[in-house]
């Protein structure tokens, strides 16, 4: 989506609307009356229940609406007991618990309803009721988590490189990797990764630069005694640099084959040294160089576009 | 599916994680090996594992999956714990084993990161 309002609250709050998935702010415990149900009925329970109106549910399946102007419209008319399916709206707009918040909003916007019906895509049974309300909080409920990781950025990418003027920009991010220090393995990605939120690159980008540094970090770690990990961001490129001096790698070639690995049985009973590492970092990145001398050090480079192309690590 | 449903289906205990009732989860990956789980989870995914040290918290943060399940009963030490929370991945324990874990998970309609 394009994000041209400079506010960093008001954009953030436009991307969750797109993020969040309408199950995930919907009510479910739902108060619902059967198509028999008797319209004097219906007047105790929306009072009972402080409610405006109900879904109107057979065998799991939406088969109406009924609303507190649906029963003054009856009163109007004479208000003769009778089942509610003989006033309820049947005509009811409805939306699936796996769309965009954004559908609900506009949704709600365009027919200017309080509630709408959430169903199931597979089933199509009625899942949960989205009121104005819900989104509401389920949007400052979204904030208040975000606030908490202190991940509230002020700047996207593009704004942050647009506002500095310069002909070359390159934002250098320096790292030491402490070799054997295992309780530590994942600190350097760690930081790289919330600074690179913090620049506002593309989630996706920042995810691939995380894998990668870490099964880097964690290399550096099993193999050597320390090492330094040097990033490198331009607007369209993350180069990174891991350097590390240790025992340095015989052949090159054979530690990129998947499942080649020369790991220490504690490495393995900490879940890596399956021989994958290398070849993870390579299907993360564009640019994969490797570099050794044995007994001198490893070093590693990697570039990573930041266009946000969708690349999976498979 | 919620997370509150995954530990229903899984008996599980929560051992971190606020509301969640309010956490939806479409897939999931078991492994033990963290390289597989960087390599193939899916954001968002549900973690599976019998590790219980803090580099699966790592793991999970860095290809951000939404929780993590341990199995077999093996409650994790309290630096893992204290790294989930530091980075609010939600913790469940499950006395099932991988393979029962999955299973049920699969069957109820909780689709894996490998598959469309």
């Amino acid at each position: 989506m394009k994000l041209e309002n400079k506010n960093p609250q008001f954009t953030k709050i436009q991307e969750l609307v797109y993020e969040l998935k309408v199950t995930g702010v919907m009510t479910r415990d739902l108060i619902t009356v059967p198509p028999t149900a008797k319209m004097s009925e219906l007047r105790t329970i929306l009072r009972d229940n402080r409610i405006s109106g109900t879904p109107v549910v057979k065998d799991e399946q939406l088969v109406g609406l009924i609303s507190v102007e649906d029963l003054l419209t009856w009163l109007t008319r004479g208000g003769t007991d009778c089942p509610v399916e003989q006033v309820m709206s049947r005509k009811v707009h409805t939306l699936y618990a796996d769309e965009p918040l954004v559908h609900a909003v506009s949704k709600l916007e365009e027919f200017g309803y309080g509630r709408l019906p959430v169903l199931d895509r597979r089933t199509g049974a009625l899942v949960g009721l989205i009121t104005k309300g819900d989104i509401i909080e389920g949007l400052l409920h979204e904030l208040q988590i975000d606030y908490h990781e202190e991940e509230i950025h002020r700047y996207r990418a593009s704004h942050f490189f647009e506002d500095m003027i310069a002909d070359k920009i390159t934002v250098n991010f320096h790292y030491h990797i402490h070799g054997k220090k295992i309780e530590q393995g994942g600190e350097v990605a760690s930081d790289l990764k919330r600074s690179l939120k913090r620049l506002g690159l593309h989630p996706d980008v920042v995810r691939r630069t995380a894998i990668a540094t870490y099964e880097a970090e964690m290399n550096v770690i099993i193999y050597a005694e320390e090492g330094r990990v040097d990033v490198n961001v331009e607007p369209d490129l993350i180069r990174i640099e891991v350097r590390d001096r240790g025992q340095g790698i015989a052949d090159v070639g054979q530690a990129i084959e998947p499942g080649y690995s020369t790991a220490p049985d504690w490495v393995r009973e900490l879940g890596f040294g399956a021989g994958m590492g290398l070849p993870n970092i390579k299907n993360c990145a564009r640019d994969f160089d490797l570099a050794s001398t044995v007994g001198r050090g490893t070093t590693l480079r990697i570039g990573i576009p930041t266009g946000g192309e969708e690349k999976r690590c498979a | 599916m919620t997370l509150a449903k995954i530990a229903e289906i899984l008996k599980a205990e929560v051992l971190y994680g606020n509301d969640p009732g309010r956490i939806e989860i479409e897939r999931a990956c078991g492994s033990d090996l963290m390289s597989d789980v960087l390599c193939q989870s899916m954001q968002g995914s549900l973690l599976l594992t019998g590790l219980t040290n803090p580099q699966v918290v790592r793991t999970a943060e860095m290809s951000e999956n939404s929780a993590i399940c341990f199995v077999r009963g093996k409650r994790p030490p309290p630096e893992t714990v204290d790294l989930a929370r530091k980075n609010q991945i939600p913790l469940l324990l499950s006395n099932y084993s991988m393979y029962l874990a999955c299973g049920k998970l699969y069957t109820a309609g909780l689709l894996s990161c490998d598959e469309a």
